[in-house]
């Protein structure tokens, strides 16, 4: 599989990482009434798709940029590329 | 009909006109006591021990594609019981014990060899821990034993012993492990379960669950709707697909796992051999061909299919131990995709949904759990409790804070 980074352009997979689905980026608030349930949910449960994934990818061997990768499960096909920073931003994490 | 040598030997003198079909091909009934999802291994298994030990034959098991089509007739074949905790241990302990009798209780030649298996250490804090660890097979009343170098080296000569990086130290053998032909498996169990009166019902999807007031009655399948008191999944890859129609999401990732065989060899290798300091495992099948495997893809997928950069690492490390398989021609490769648990250990039990029960999350370790598996999943429909070896493998164990983490990595699913 080649990832096409955003700052470095198309890099192997091997020089990649991989941790997970991407929705791991949405820490929940510990401070919530109901974080027992939430932490639990964050940590251990997952959509795991067939079909769109969105996912953590770490360039370990090379800008050690943390990436959200778009990628289908069943086709490996990757359709779109961010950096994680980006993506989290987009979701309101952090300033 | 009843398999034996002499039915062999008539069968050659008069033609072999009697063999019969191993099961039916029935039409699907409209309702049932039991229905399991999935023709695999641990499906067919848990139909057999409904049928024979606890005598609930109202089943149907429900296969989309061709029984043992699934990870059964593609794994690498290994049946052990050297596992650390004890969550785990004493379950595989059973399934192990079940397999030394499983041909002779099934009637049906699956070639179980207990060929032993041999965990290579190559290094101090290994040793440590294959002691440690063959302790407590001892203790769960498995077997084990530390070989020194010597004692490996008197085995298995050909392998790289002084290695620069990886000299091998040592190795933790585990005497009553080996292979089993997993396609005969699959069809000793459905033999046996169709022989009790259960419908195996094939090229049958189920599509969807009837859930009404968080009781469910039957599954919705591309033949219609099918009724059931009891409805069992049991899909190992696609657990994560299939309970979703039930609106439940599990504490599994799917991966697809590699395996190789090569060319039909003279006689090498007559044991499993794992190698300790790179992901790389191998046995000779009885046909010659080496069968070895490494790690996972290591991303999601429900590709059965995976990418070069396994392939490389596994032969990498393949040649790392056994330097003379740099001659060997490779024949085949081939992946499955498993479900890969968040602390690498299996689930059996109930759903929060009355009447809806669940057994997955296999990980790469679920064909030697077979017999186990279907023991425990049908004690579990049939008297409604978790069979006392399978009380840790529970849904809600991460919520207790019960994981079983062999390796203790955490919950991050390609790592287990
Ligand atoms: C390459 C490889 C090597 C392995 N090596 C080993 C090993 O050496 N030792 C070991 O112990 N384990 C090994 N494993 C793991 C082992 O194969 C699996 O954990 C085990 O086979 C899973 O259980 P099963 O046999 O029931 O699965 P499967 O045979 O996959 O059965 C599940 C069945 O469910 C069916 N299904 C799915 N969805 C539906 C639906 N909606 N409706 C109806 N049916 C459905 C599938 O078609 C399939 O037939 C290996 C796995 C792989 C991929």
């Amino acid at each position: 599989m080649i990832i096409n980074h955003p700052i470095l352009g198309p890099r192997d997979a091997q020089e990649f990482t991989y941790l997970g689905d991407a929705s791991l980026i949405e820490r929940p608030d510990p401070q919530a009434e109901n974080a027992d349930e939430t932490f639990h949910d964050y940590v251990y449960l997952r959509d795991n798709p067939a079909g769109e994934h969105q996912e953590l990818w770490y360039h370990e061997q090379g800008d050690r940029s943390w990436l959200v990768v778009t990628r289908n499960t069943l086709t490996h096909e990757i359709t779109d590329v961010q950096l994680a920073r980006d993506a989290a931003r987009a979701r309101g994490r952090s300033k | 009909m009843r398999y034996s040598g002499l039915r062999v030997i008539k069968e050659a003198l008069t033609g072999h006109k009697g063999w019969t079909p191993q099961w039916r091909n029935p039409e699907a009934k409209k309702h049932y006591d039991v229905i399991i999802i999935g023709g695999g291994g641990h499906g067919l298994a848990t139909a057999y021990y409904l049928a024979k030990v606890h005598g609930v034959t109202n089943v149907a098991v429900l296969e989309k594609g061709y029984i043992g089509g699934g990870n059964v007739g593609r794994n690498t074949t290994i049946i052990r019981s050297n596992y650390l905790l004890d969550g785990n241990e004493p379950f595989y302990e059973l399934s192990l014990k079940l397999w030394e009798n499983l041909e002779q209780d099934f009637n049906y030649n699956a070639m179980v060899s207990q060929r032993g298996i041999l965990n290579l250490f190559h290094t101090d804090a290994q040793r440590d821990a294959a002691r440690r660890r063959g302790n407590a097979m001892i203790l769960n009343g498995s077997d084990a034993e530390l070989l020194d170098q010597d004692g490996v080296r008197a085995m298995y000569p050909f392998m790289d012993f002084e290695n620069a990086r990886f000299p091998i130290k040592g190795g933790l053998l585990h005497r009553r492990g080996g292979t089993v032909r997993h396609d005969a498996v699959a069809w000793g169990y459905a033999r046996g379960a169709d022989m009790r009166g259960v419908d195996i019902i094939q090229n049958c999807e189920v599509t969807g669950f009837k859930i009404e007031d968080g009781k469910c009655l039957g599954v919705e399948t591309t033949k219609g709707f099918i009724g059931a008191n009891k409805v069992a999944s049991c899909v190992a890859g696609s657990s994560s697909r299939v309970m979703e129609k039930a609106g439940m999401r599990l504490p599994i990732e799917s991966h697809v796992l590699q395996a190789f065989v090569s060319e039909g060899l003279k006689p090498l290798i007559d044991g499993v051999i794992t190698f300790g300091a790179g992901h790389f495992y191998v046995s000779q099948s009885d046909k010659g061909g080496l069968v070895f495997g490494g790690d996972l893809d290591m991303y999601n997928t429900y590709a059965q299919r995976g990418n070069l950069p396994v392939v490389e690492d596994v032969i990498e490390s393949g040649m790392a131990l056994i330097p003379s398989l740099g001659r060997v021609r490779l024949l085949r490769g081939w992946g499955g995709v498993m479900d890969m648990s968040m602390d690498g250990s299996p689930f059996i039990d109930k759903t929060h949904i009355d009447g809806l029960y669940f057994n997955g999350g296999w990980c790469y370790g679920g064909f030697k759990a077979t017999p186990a598996s279907g023991w425990c999943y049908a004690h579990l429909l049939a008297t409604g409790n978790s069979h006392e070896v399978a009380t840790e493998y529970r849904l809600d164990r991460f919520k207790r804070g019960y994981a079983i983490d062999e390796k203790g990595v955490g919950p991050q699913p390609n790592l287990h």
